[in-house]
């Protein structure tokens, strides 16, 4: 049986499109509106709130919480103090990605970590050798984003604590009786705030949410709109951008963090008293320049793209939905250079963008490529060029 | 009256196998003709009205290992394949609860999780760590196996393609690789997983047709021949056939009828013609002879050894590797008509967990203290069912509102110890029928009525040895290049131009289709020599 989240009584109120999808076995929101477009522009121009509820949740408590992290995540959370959170990655041992998430300091011996996929039995296995309890909590938690230039404005009138919350900075508080657990992070490459709310009382804090938003037309948005705001954020995705290591049957679909554009989380990574997993295959890895792909953005401008619709008699008409399959990149010489993961057509960027594994040579920004479309059911290459990531990246994000 | 009786190739024995191989034969331009004992095709894969609109699937009742190969080569969704989707797998437990799984990973994952959060990532290592092994070992399943013990250069390229194949092959696969073709399922699963009931649920699907519980070695290769069958691609799915597997060796017979084969019935071969050592047809119990210069057995290989052909023609230590070769049959089916609905009491009136399997196996122990009875000659006190109310999959099964359902019984020894089968049989029903009850309450209520089918009666009807459902044990000294002897796991024989194609050979048994497509090409090979 399909099973629902706590905030599922009022999400289905509020979805007027009826669209559900399949997230981790609970019902998940397509899109409220008949147009995702609608609810992208509500979380880039006002608010936009996502049930993350489906997230796995995982506390990593006792006195080898720190030693454990720091051997099993590569990025280094020595340091991350109490408070702090931070965007991880932890690898297998021959340097390619298993996953990404977040994981939150809430104490010196206590680390809260959200993922995609279950990580529970991987955990333990390799907590056996700490003293540490690994304690899966997705069910004892809704988790709820806040996300675009108004979700200050709209917490704050809750709980003015997270007034002070800096990026990636993390507090206990209440709404209501409750206590939350308020994080500033997101999906969305905007100013926006995470929420972990005890399950029990996930509707009473979402209807006081719902009623502070009011006045700045805070929506709900749905998958589609996620999407779209989290390419040009420049995130990877997992099942996207990468798969995990551990469920790859080839190479190809294996990825090490400098591949995935990653590697800055890589620092420190030459200190010696943190032998995390994978870190030998990622030093070899950079000793010998062997890494297959570089991470870019890539980008079309749109006389290209309309002209190519344009010369073969039909109209251009940007779909802002993601395509579901990955898109062929050619060098301007037509060799094949690569392939975006993401692509889709920006209403803020006003072009099509996409995220792209090239090969290393052609990785310099401005490079010119060729980006391959489907135009009257035949390949057609447009012009395109190579760009940094992210797409979207404004200053209120970290203010 | 010669000339009408002959062929160019005789096919004894009109089961699944006998019928691939006949109307591939026939597709290349052969004149075959079929020879089955029975009033009907099918072998041990039919279907029966045994009450007026309520269709029971005798033996085999449900499809996978079938190689899609065929399906395809023989174009036979036009000859009526439809193989309807089994959704769920079912096993209730005995505190009430149960493990439901189903055709939605992501759903699944929180069924899982209800019994243990940490096997939820072990059952997608599980699945990832057994299809790797699955998609090494399919080229090996799928192409007749290389003659190690001949001298032939033809054959040495053949075992340097498997060397290189095996040698190709990543550290990790060739091991786990090992680990389950030489071990006990049991031990395989718990190195991934802690819940009982998943554990109990994959290790059932590993003791199917074997006299093996699962904590025996051996239990690993089981498990694993079954998970190379499919569903629409989908690896170790199962679909039930339009009509049960009855009907789908019809569609088998209109394909070899199409293509010109030639099918008799109510013609129990007596033994095979030959001369100077070469076969040259066969005779009937009824004395009618049939001339062909190719002879086809779709028997296993008891029966086409030691009484098709007779053993005095063979090399004796050939004739020893038969008579040594094992069947001992362990299976039985209780198939039911029913009134109306089981129902799970956990469950209120939802049916959704009656679309496929319902697993009788609610622990590892239980399923080992099965098998403990048929080490002694004996059976289950309390007996794995394997069962599917196949109403549920195609409604032309049974009339509206009632149902048939489908339990396969392990473990019923073909011997039992100072006593038959025909004074146990009904006593042995009852087990299954009091097992069935005592997870849904109201069942007894409803049935209508019961077949029992036990190893001897297998055994007279079809014609398999013992009742052996694989027409020969799976063991891994009777599997691949020496099923059924060594040197002879090319379909040929001892004998010219007498070839073999059933379960006995490689790859083995279930409706799977391969030994007879694999005997037509190697028979079409030598005819073209």
């Amino acid at each position: 049986m399909m099973r629902t989240t706590p905030f599922h009584p009022r999400l289905e109120q509020l979805n007027h499109a009826h669209a559900w999808g399949n997230w981790s076995g609970y019902l998940s929101a397509l899109k409220y509106d008949l147009s995702s477009k609608h609810e992208y522009f509500s979380v880039r121009n006002a608010a936009g709130f996502f049930d993350t509820s489906p997230l796995h949740k995982y506390w990593l408590r006792g006195p080898d919480a720190e030693r454990f992290c720091s051997h099993v995540f590569a990025r280094d959370v020595r340091a991350l103090r109490p408070g702090r959170a931070q965007y991880q990655v932890w690898c297998d041992d021959a340097g390619f990605v298993l996953e990404d998430g977040v994981i939150f300091r809430t104490a010196a011996d206590e680390f809260f970590l959200t993922a995609a996929e279950p990580n529970y039995g991987y955990l333990t296995s390799l907590a056996r050798r700490y003293e540490l309890d690994v304690v899966d909590a997705t069910e004892d938690f809704a988790s709820l984003a806040v996300q675009g230039p108004r979700s200050r404005d709209i917490l704050r009138a809750l709980t003015p604590d997270i007034d002070e919350l800096r990026y990636f900075g993390l507090t206990h508080t209440k709404i209501g009786d409750t206590e939350v657990m308020v994080s500033r992070t997101g999906f969305s490459g905007d100013l926006g705030y995470e929420l972990v709310i005890p399950a029990d009382a996930a509707l009473e804090v979402l209807d006081a949410i719902i009623a502070a938003g009011e006045p700045h037309l805070l929506r709900p948005y749905g998958e589609e709109a996620l999407n779209m705001v989290r390419i040009e954020a420049g995130l990877p995705l997992l099942g996207k951008e990468f798969t995990s290591s551990r469920y790859a049957y080839t190479d190809a679909h294996r990825f090490t963090p400098d591949e995935l554009g990653l590697g800055w989380l890589l620092k420190g990574i030459d200190d010696e008293s943190r032998p995390f997993i994978g870190r030998e295959a990622i030093l070899r890895e950079r000793a010998t320049g062997s890494s297959r792909w570089r991470t870019v953005g890539v980008a079309i401008e749109w006389r290209d793209y309309y002209d190519l619709f344009a010369s073969n008699g039909l109209l251009a008409v940007p779909d802002e939905i993601p395509v579901g399959w990955e898109t062929m990149l050619y060098s301007a010489k037509g060799k094949r250079i690569g392939y975006a993961t993401s692509f889709m057509y920006s209403p803020y960027a006003q072009r099509h963008i996409g995220i792209a594994r090239v090969r290393p040579k052609f990785a310099e920004i401005g490079t010119e490529i060729q980006v391959e479309q489907t135009v009257n059911h035949e390949y057609l290459n447009v012009r395109g060029h190579v760009t940094g990531l992210p797409f979207f990246n404004p200053e209120r994000k970290v203010a | 009256m010669a000339d009408s009786h002959a062929y160019d190739v005789i096919v004894i024995g009109a089961g699944h196998n006998g019928l691939t191989n006949a109307a591939y034969l026939a597709k290349a331009g052969q004149r075959v003709l079929v020879l089955e004992q029975n009033s009907l095709v099918g072998g041990a894969a039919i279907t029966e009205e045994l009450r007026p609109g309520f269709q029971f699937t005798t033996f085999s009742y449900a499809l996978s290992l079938l190689r899609p190969e065929i399906i395809a080569e023989l174009d036979l969704v036009r000859y009526g394949f439809n193989p309807l989707y089994m959704r769920s797998h079912f096993a209730p437990m005995d505190n009430g609860d149960y493990l439901l799984l189903g055709p939605d990973d992501a759903v699944n994952r929180q069924e899982i999780a209800r019994h243990s959060k940490a096997d939820v990532d072990g059952m997608e290592r599980f699945q990832h760590d057994t299809s790797r092994v699955r998609q090494f070992l399919r080229p090996l399943f799928d192409s007749i196996p290389p003659n190690v013990f001949s001298k032939d250069p033809q054959d040495a390229d053949q075992v340097a393609w498997l060397l290189n194949h095996l040698g190709g092959a990543d550290t990790k696969v060739i091991h786990d690789s090992v680990r389950l073709l030489t071990g006990s399922i049991k031990d395989f699963v718990d190195d991934y997983l802690e819940s009982e009931i998943i554990k109990a649920t994959i290790c059932s699907a590993a003791c199917v047709g074997i006299k093996l519980g699962p904590m025996s070695p051996g239990t690993g290769m089981n498990w694993l021949y079954l998970a190379m069958g499919e569903h629409d691609g989908h690896s170790g799915s199962w679909s039930f056939h339009k009509g049960g597997n009855g009907g789908f060796t019809q569609v088998l017979a209109r394909a070899a009828t199409a293509y010109g084969a030639e099918i008799r019935l109510n013609s129990a071969v007596s033994h095979l013609l030959t001369k100077h050592g070469e076969a040259r047809g066969v005779v009937l119990r009824d004395g009618t002879e049939f001339r062909a210069p190719v002879v086809v057995s779709s028997l296993d290989p008891r029966r086409t050894f030691l009484q098709i052909a007779d053993p005095r023609e063979l090399p004796s230590d050939f004739v020893e590797t038969i008579e040594r070769f094992r069947f001992q049959g362990v299976s039985s089916k209780v198939n039911f008509a029913l009134d109306g609905i089981p129902r799970y009491p956990a469950l209120g009136d939802r049916t959704d967990h009656l679309l496929g399997f319902l697993n009788f196996a609610p622990t590892v122990e239980y399923m080992e203290r099965a098998y403990d009875a048929a080490k002694y000659g004996w059976y289950s006190e309390h007996p794995y069912i394997d069962a599917c109310i196949q109403s549920f999959m195609d409604p032309d099964m049974a009339p509206p509102g009632k149902h048939v359902m489908s339990c396969y019984v392990m473990y019923t020894p073909h011997e039992l110890k100072g006593s038959t089968w025909a004074e146990q049989r009904e006593n042995m029903a009852d087990r299954v029928q009091a097992t069935v009850n005592r997870f849904f309450p109201n069942f007894d209520d409803l049935v209508l009525q019961r077949e029992v089918v036990t190893p001897d009666i297998i055994e007279e009807r079809t014609g398999l040895s013992e009742g052996n459902i694989y027409a020969g044990e799976f063991f891994p000294h009777q599997m691949y290049f020496f099923r059924p002897a060594p040197g002879y796991s090319d379909y040929r024989t001892p004998i010219e131009g007498y070839y073999q194609c059933g379960s006995g050979t490689h790859p083995g048994g279930c409706v799977i289709g391969a030994p007879g497509r694999f005997a037509s090409q190697q028979i079409i090979k030598d005819t073209r020599r």
